[in-house]
């Protein structure tokens, strides 16, 4: 596809990075020529220097036979104009980056009358992110398929952990819920793993299950599986109101620490149901008087990412269940994973991973089907939706078999509203909707995963 | 330095050389001439090496501007060097050194030669000097940009090595398809030319030979007196496609795209007709006499021109023979020479263009100190970034210039001949004045000398920096 991306900065740039590997041809526009200068010498895309809103600008970046858009520059006001001065000059699609609070009631009347296919609201998509790992605080990330309805979950196996020394194909008669592990991380090692495999500590899991089963799963294997009761927020910023007003409504008390005085007005204000605490959140002192050591759960959402890894590594050893630290940088990640951080969330991240997921679903109609797709386990894996269509290749046939390529798995199959977990005499029906984790990137269509 | 990256984009390009001689060992054969033995062993060498090198593919795939820039000398350098073992190891040029000199001449597109006695050499070494002039001109590099599958993003620094002009551009988002329309663009206009001549009634060998030479301004004919003894037609033809491979390639593509009003709008191109066309005039003017009419010598004017100016080289008549005043006219259309992203050498157009604004500039500051102004092209504002650079340039420029005088100056031949010959060959030209004039060759000058001018080459025609690098012991660090 053609694409345009509006702004360079840490989105765009990852953008770029991400969209131009995956074949498409990509030219970004910044005002700051230093900045799209060293996005068009690293990475195979065109630069263009200029105002994205500006139509000359535009059509310098051939908007006419451009088919997708993507508007993430610091401005919402400036990434709206942008989209609908493309949407009226050319036929193309829009994304916008809305973060501004103000529009988060609107989003659906501007989406509308405006005429974009998406707005991202990567603040709100954090809230939405932290609040799914609060729930199920066993997990280190859960991502959800087919609208919800199959989750794909990763945990690390603790000491004491059932799963220690238990080899794949016992799981499901050891603990009679159907789960299926797709894929293990072991020492920096990714395994697309086959029955026989036998988890150790320290391994960390992928695995695919409905939502039902997974409670169950987590349960029979000892750990929580309950939500948490309350959570200590620190920081007070965007994501935190986003996140405060979503846990109110699933009934989880809020304790906010904020250091700003006028902010924790602003907090109070928006949050009447919160507790607002008015202090440094890196005061020891002070987390001990708010009893840091008796809640469930602390997220860290300063605005600095050493300040929220440094508190999280401290809450950890406080907090009975469940930390989650939110990181800007998308960058130097490999030290940070190496950090035994409880769960991590990247907004930027969050945001040009749904942008990926939206482009790799509007190519359905130049020829690939993917629904969903996630990237898991430090982007080595990938796990895809497909959405079977009539007369496809792999349908009607035992899954045992289809010639699966060695490197893909069939996680999940979903039909009419009944996950699924399958074996070998299964098969694919057209409607259904199938989960597949491969370690290879780049499959379009759900006939990729047979040998050729 | 990431050295298997380099090994692996050397090898690339030998291989790349080792096909492309297959084309003079079809011609020898065709001919029957007996260095179809040479050219079939330097090609195995060449193919043998290349595969040698680029056998194992580096794990390590990143590169950065220092592996570009290296990467793009050091491949133009291998080159040259097995480019001319067809002639030391068939006879035609039987000295290591002048086959060299020959060799990165034709490369360079510069088109200076040692030979006096060009109808000498058999067919096929004639066809292999024309051929990797069309090569050179636009670029082994890009040349392998748009064929070998070389996925990843910073190859950008190998394309901006390669191609000449003060910034360089992608066409499309991608570089492999940027390639791809540059070479497709150069390869319908080298046709063009070829069919053009064919109409004229030009010999076949002749045709394809001489449009190569046009196509890449390089400048090496087929005969003794380069193109003086084809009809005025061909000559016609000629001078216009010399004129048309001096344009900015990008101008091509904005008319492909049907967006005449960009193509036209860019100052660089109107200032590059603008100057042949008041050359032309002028010197038309000044050799009226020299001719039986006036047509007779404004086709000789615009010839001699855009040949010059476009630093091809080629010559109908000794130039050498006109008034002073239109001998210096050529010599510093030398200086000028053609567009920024066309396939000619010279400090180009733009550069002179920026440098002229630079100087409205600075007396603009002079009358008022306080005045900020920023300098436009093509209503677009100059980065101070790339102002810099030009200036830069030109002042590296000057100073290898002196320092090449200084050294052929040994030699002991006379001013004119010393400047025009390192004119000559810093530029791309390939005829300079005095003994090395369209009648002259370079071969009277010292093997040293040779040696400086040879370097002079592969510096104008790779412009300056990347040839520099070498030298920066920084540039080899592995860190």
């Amino acid at each position: 596809m053609q694409i345009i991306i509006v702004g360079c900065g840490k989105v765009g740039t990852a953008l770029a990075a991400k969209l131009s590997v995956e074949d498409h041809n990509i030219t970004v526009i910044d005002t700051d020529s230093n900045v799209v200068q060293m996005v068009a010498n690293t990475y195979d895309v065109r630069g263009v220097v200029g105002n994205g809103a500006s139509y000359s600008v535009l059509m310098e970046a051939e908007l006419e036979d451009t088919d997708l858009i993507i508007a993430v520059t610091e401005s919402d006001e400036m990434n709206l104009l942008c989209c609908v001065i493309a949407k009226k000059a050319g036929q193309c699609q829009t994304i916008a980056r809305v973060r501004d609070p103000i529009y988060i009631h609107e989003r659906s009347f501007i989406k509308k009358e405006l005429g974009l296919s998406m707005i991202i609201n990567p603040e709100f998509a954090a809230a939405m992110e932290i609040s799914r790992l609060l729930c199920f605080p066993s997990a280190i990330e859960i991502d959800t398929f087919v609208k919800g309805r199959v989750e794909m979950l990763s945990l690390r196996i603790s000491q004491k952990c059932a799963l220690d020394g238990m080899a794949l194909k016992n799981i499901s008669s050891a603990l009679g819920c159907e789960v299926l592990i797709c894929a293990v991380e072991r020492d920096n090692e990714v395994y697309i793993p086959s029955g026989d495999f036998i988890l150790h500590v320290g391994d960390t899991l992928s695995m695919v299950a409905s939502h039902k089963n997974a409670a169950k799963f987590f349960h029979k294997i000892g750990l929580h599986t309950n939500q948490v009761k309350n959570t200590m927020i620190i920081g007070g910023g965007q994501i935190s109101v986003y996140l405060a007003t979503i846990l109110q409504k699933m009934g989880i008390m809020v304790k906010i620490v904020e250091l700003s005085e006028k902010r924790c007005e602003e907090l109070c204000d928006l949050l009447p149901k919160a507790v607002v605490i008015c202090g440094d959140g890196s005061d020891e002192e002070l987390l001990s008087e708010e009893r840091i050591d008796q809640m469930d759960s602390v997220v860290a959402l300063t605005g600095i990412d050493e300040e929220n890894i440094i508190l999280s590594l401290f809450a950890k050893t406080k907090v009975k269940l469940k930390t989650v630290t939110k990181i800007n940088r998308i960058q130097l990640n490999d030290v940070i994973r190496s950090l035994d951080l409880d769960s991590v969330v990247y907004p930027k991240h969050l945001t040009s991973e749904m942008i990926l997921q939206y482009v790799r679903a509007t190519q359905n109609s130049i020829g690939s089907n993917v629904e969903t797709l996630y990237k898991l386990v430090n982007d080595n894996v990938e796990a895809l939706e497909f959405h079977i269509q009539e007369n496809s290749k792999v349908t009607n046939v035992s899954l045992q078999k289809l010639r699966i390529r060695q490197d893909v798995l069939v996680a999940c199959i979903c039909r009419n509203d009944q996950v699924i977990i399958p074996k070998g005499q299964d098969q694919i029906l057209p409607g259904d909707s199938v989960i597949v984790v491969t370690t290879c990137s780049g499959l379009t269509d759900v006939a990729d995963i047979l040998e050729s | 330095m990431n050295y298997s990256m380099l090994i692996y984009i050397l090898g690339s390009v030998l291989k790349i050389e080792g096909i492309f001689m297959a084309l003079p060992t079809a011609v020898a054969f065709f001919y029957r001439e007996k260095s179809l033995a040479a050219f079939l062993a330097a090609a195995v060498l060449c193919l043998a090496l290349g595969i040698g090198l680029t056998w194992k593919k580096p794990s390590d795939m990143v590169f950065y501007s220092k592996e570009g820039f290296l990467a793009v000398s050091l491949s133009w350098v291998f080159l040259s060097i097995f480019g001319c073992l067809p002639f030391v190891i068939s006879g035609d040029i039987p000295s290591f050194t002048d086959a060299l000199f020959e060799t990165i001449s034709v490369f360079t597109t510069t088109g200076a030669s040692i030979l006096s006695d060009v109808e000498a050499m058999s067919k096929s070494g004639l066809f292999w000097r024309s051929f990797t002039h069309w090569l050179g001109g636009m670029g082994v590099l890009v040349f392998i940009l748009a064929v070998l599958p070389m996925a990843g993003g910073r190859h950008m620094y190998l394309m901006k090595a390669e191609s000449p002009g003060p910034s360089v551009s992608k066409l499309v988002p991608r570089v492999k398809q940027t390639a791809r329309i540059l070479y497709a663009i150069y390869f319908v206009m080298t046709v063009a030319e070829i069919v053009l001549l064919l109409c004229g009634g030009m010999p076949v060998f002749d045709a394809v030979t001489l449009s190569m030479g046009t196509a890449g301004t390089g400048g090496f004919g087929v005969r003794n007196d380069s193109v003086g003894s084809y009809t005025p037609y061909m000559r016609n033809v000629i001078t216009i496609f010399m004129a048309l491979f001096g344009v900015n390639f990008n101008i091509y593509y904005l008319i492909l795209c049907k967006k005449w009003k960009q193509a036209f709008r860019s100052e660089e191109v109107r200032m590059y007709f603008g100057l042949i066309l008041l050359a032309i005039a002028v010197i038309t003017y000044d050799v009226r006499k020299l001719f039986p009419n006036i047509l007779e010598a404004f086709q000789q004017a615009a010839f001699q021109v855009s040949s010059i100016m476009t630093s091809t080289g080629y010559s109908t008549v000794d130039f050498g023979k006109w008034p002073e005043f239109s001998q210096s006219l050529l010599l510093m259309l030398m200086f000028v020479g053609a567009c920024a992203g066309s396939t000619g050498g010279g400090i180009k157009v733009s550069r002179i263009l920026l440098m002229i604004k630079s100087v409205k500039r600075e007396l603009h500051t002079i009358v008022h100190p306080r005045a900020r102004m920023k300098i436009k092209m093509d209503d677009r504002v100059v980065e101070e970034e790339t102002l810099r650079s030009v200036n830069v340039f030109i002042g590296c420029y000057l100073l290898i210039y002196a320092l090449s005088l200084l050294c052929i100056s040994v030699d002991d031949f006379d001013f004119t001949t010393n400047f025009t010959a390192v004119a000559a060959t810093i530029n791309n030209i390939g005829p300079g004045l005095g003994a090395v004039g369209p009648a002259g060759n370079f071969d009277g000058f010292s093997r040293f000398s040779k040696y400086v001018l040879m370097f002079d080459m592969l510096l104008g025609r790779l412009e300056i920096f990347p040839m520099m690098a070498l030298f920066l012991p920084k540039t080899w660090r592995r860190h």
